[in-house]
């Protein structure tokens, strides 16, 4: 173990250095070791979000006046399926658990790799490939898929536009996340360090478990549901067609069934990284580690039981919209329960206000306005009103992107100097924040307004009163995209250039932050024996003296 | 929960494959099957849908405890199956709430 961690010389050696059987690129493709693929996953899933971001753009820029700006109605339809496919299924699912879970998860919990390092990098290439065929989609004759990304029946078996390739994208993007799933459960059940409990675990890695869970049981349902749309788009089966015979609420079933619960995928392991960012920059122990514990596992649970809550409108029986809106008032006392525990921990706390705090910080403002506008759309005499405008998708921006895409830009800036070794400009970094948090409420509050005024999703063009506040929107999303920019970038330059961040830059008591920055290939150059929870501050120095 | 365990490899499945009982497994399934077919072209009214998953069922359990090898697993693993049945039998239930009543 200790011989890849230390050179001939005596020095340590960083798993960049480490020279294995490959080296250059294909030290990179071919390398099982989870701090690689977990940046390869970084890498591909920061390539795929700058690809989303700018098909928003240009749907912005079409929406700068009613009627025909840029494109026709069919290109807009496809942009907003391909951003929506891009985003959900290439960057916000796999997104915290596939990227940082890969690189993070070992190290926390003591081990030197995942339980199986080969499927986890057939996982990356699952997950490679999965993202080529999205994108070569687009360029077979039938052109671009316009279906939204919910590929809801029946106008996905009708279309004349190509659905089957981007459906087996998706089919292909599902494996990858079931198999990252088995190896995460698999790990956190057999390679804990001597003395590490489940109750002694980072909350990060409970997150990570919970979702693991979800990964594991929703995502057949999805796959064997695009199956079933293959087959009847080429057989003409009539599962879901009604001109046929068959159900198309059945689709919204069978695809909610998955799709909600994948809404806990993306924020779990977001709300696990607030969990390790609050006590570090609090100085303080996280309050209720129990109750953050088990409100994972009970958000994962419930979120299986609520997707009907999505098909208010679809037709569905009177007895089913009570049942899944009381289900759904169920999820938000989990969720309660992490908020009040994160303000709590902060409560006397001797805070540090850096740049993954602030990050935080933004996460919490935005996603308690996501929450609370999500109860506004579970309850069935609003949500009626409300469906399928631009209400919905003010709601689900400010808990997908300000939840989970900003957590994952507050990971990065965590965590940035433990798997680089060097650090960014803070001063930059907080700058760019502000104003991506100012470009952010300018561009989807308004959505909230517009939404609440009638302003239906989805419509290349718009009534004319609507005009003003598209304006406000989009240049609101300028402001936004030149904030994200300008982090990017930052980072970019701290990658280069920045100064060395040393092994506990921000005062981290779990165990990642006990190793080198970089950390050697086996992580640890002795599996430590954990004697402590991972935030008692009261044993910082004994822990953070033993150093690996 | 030790590393040695996992990655020596000392626990790794070292039951008999028995190639026979699988065999006759397969024959089975394949019966059942028959017999799903079968009785697909009956008139059983109500029950068709029942007869259909109730064969569905014991097929699902010879492959889950031989061909899975749940039936030679730590009881863990079984708690596991337990507890995504269940998830399962919630979700056709929830469903039913729709199907059955509207």
């Amino acid at each position: 173990m200790s011989d890849s961690t230390v050179s001939t010389n005596g020095d340590y050696v960083n798993f960049y250095q480490y020279k294995g059987k490959h080296t250059g690129i294909l030290g990179w493709l071919l390398s099982v070791d989870h701090k690689r693929i977990g940046l390869l996953y970084l890498g591909s899933m920061v390539t795929f979000f700058l690809v989303g971001m700018t098909l928003g753009f240009f749907m912005r820029l079409e929406l700068w006046n009613p009627g025909q700006d840029i494109m026709g109605p069919q290109t807009y339809n496809a942009l907003f399926t391909l951003h929506g496919i891009i985003m959900i299924f290439l960057v916000i699912i796999p997104g915290i658990p596939a990227g940082f879970g890969n690189f993070f998860l070992p190290i926390q919990i003591g081990a030197e790799d995942v339980s199986f390092p080969r499927l986890n990098l057939f996982s990356w290439y699952l997950y490679t490939i999965g993202g080529l065929l999205a994108v070569a989609s687009l360029f077979l004759s039938g052109g671009p898929i316009d279906t939204g990304w919910t590929f809801y029946a029946p106008y996905s078996l009708r279309t004349g536009t190509e659905v089957i390739m981007p459906l087996m994208a998706a089919f292909i993007l599902g494996f990858s996340s079931i198999l990252t799933g088995v190896n995460f459960v698999t790990t956190v059940h057999r390679l804990r360090a001597p003395g590490m409990t489940f109750f002694k675990l980072p909350l990060f890695i409970w997150a990570l478990y919970s979702t693991a869970w979800i990964q594991i049981i929703g995502t057949p349902i999805i796959g064997i549901t695009i199956l079933l749309v293959v087959v009847e788009r080429l057989f003409g089966v009539g599962l879901f067609d009604p001109a046929m015979g068959g159900d198309p609420i059945l689709f919204q079933h069978l695809f909610w069934i998955y799709s909600h619960p994948a809404v806990y995928i993306m924020i779990l392991p977001a709300m696990g990284v607030v969990s390790e960012i609050i006590p570090t920059f609090a100085r303080k122990t996280i309050f209720g580690y129990g109750a953050i514990a088990v409100s994972s596992i009970a958000i994962a649970f419930v979120g299986t039981l609520v997707w009907g809550h999505h098909m208010f409108t679809s037709g569905m029986s009177d007895e089913s919209r009570w049942v899944y809106s009381f289900l759904t008032f169920i999820v938000a006392l989990p969720s309660g329960v992490k908020i009040f525990n994160w303000v709590a921990t902060m409560y006397k706390g001797s805070i540090k206000a850096e740049t993954p705090f602030l990050y935080v910080m933004a996460f919490i403002f935005l996603f308690s306005i996501g929450g609370l506008t999500g109860l506004v759309l579970g309850s069935l005499a609003t949500d009626v009103h409300l469906h399928d405008t631009y209400f919905v998708v003010a709601h689900f921006h400010y808990v997908m992107f300000g939840g989970t895409i900003f957590i994952f830009f507050a990971a990065l800036h965590y965590w940035f100097p433990k798997m680089f070794g060097k650090m960014y400009n803070t001063k930059i970094a907080n700058i760019a924040l502000a104003i991506m948090v100012v470009g952010f409420n300018m561009l989807y509050f308004t959505f909230f307004i517009l939404g609440y005024l009638g302003m239906p999703r989805r419509y290349y063009d718009y009534l004319p009163e609507f005009q003003g506040m598209h304006q406000f929107a989009t240049v609101g999303s300028w402001v936004m995209i030149a904030g994200i920019l300008l982090m990017f970038i930052n980072l970019f330059l701290g990658l280069k250039n920045g100064k060395k961040s040393g092994n506990n830059p921000w005062g981290g008591m779990t165990l990642e932050w006990t190793v080198p920055s970089p950390p050697p290939l086996l992580n640890f150059k002795k599996i430590p024996t954990v004697k402590y929870g991972p935030y008692e501050y009261e044993h910082y120095d004994e822990v953070t003296n033993n150093v690996n | 929960m030790s590393h040695t365990d996992t990655n020596d490899g000392k626990i790794a499945h070292a039951h008999d494959p028995r190639y026979g009982i699988n065999i006759m497994i397969w024959i089975t399934l394949l019966s059942l099957t028959v017999i799903t077919i079968a009785v697909a072209g009956i008139d059983l009214g109500n029950y068709t849908l029942l007869v259909a998953m109730f064969i569905a069922a014991i097929k699902s359990a010879f492959v889950i405890n031989y061909f899975m090898h749940i039936k030679f697993e730590d009881l863990l693993f079984k708690l596991f199956l337990v507890g995504v049945i269940l998830v399962l039998l919630v979700v056709f239930v929830l469903t039913g709430f729709d199907v059955f009543l509207r």
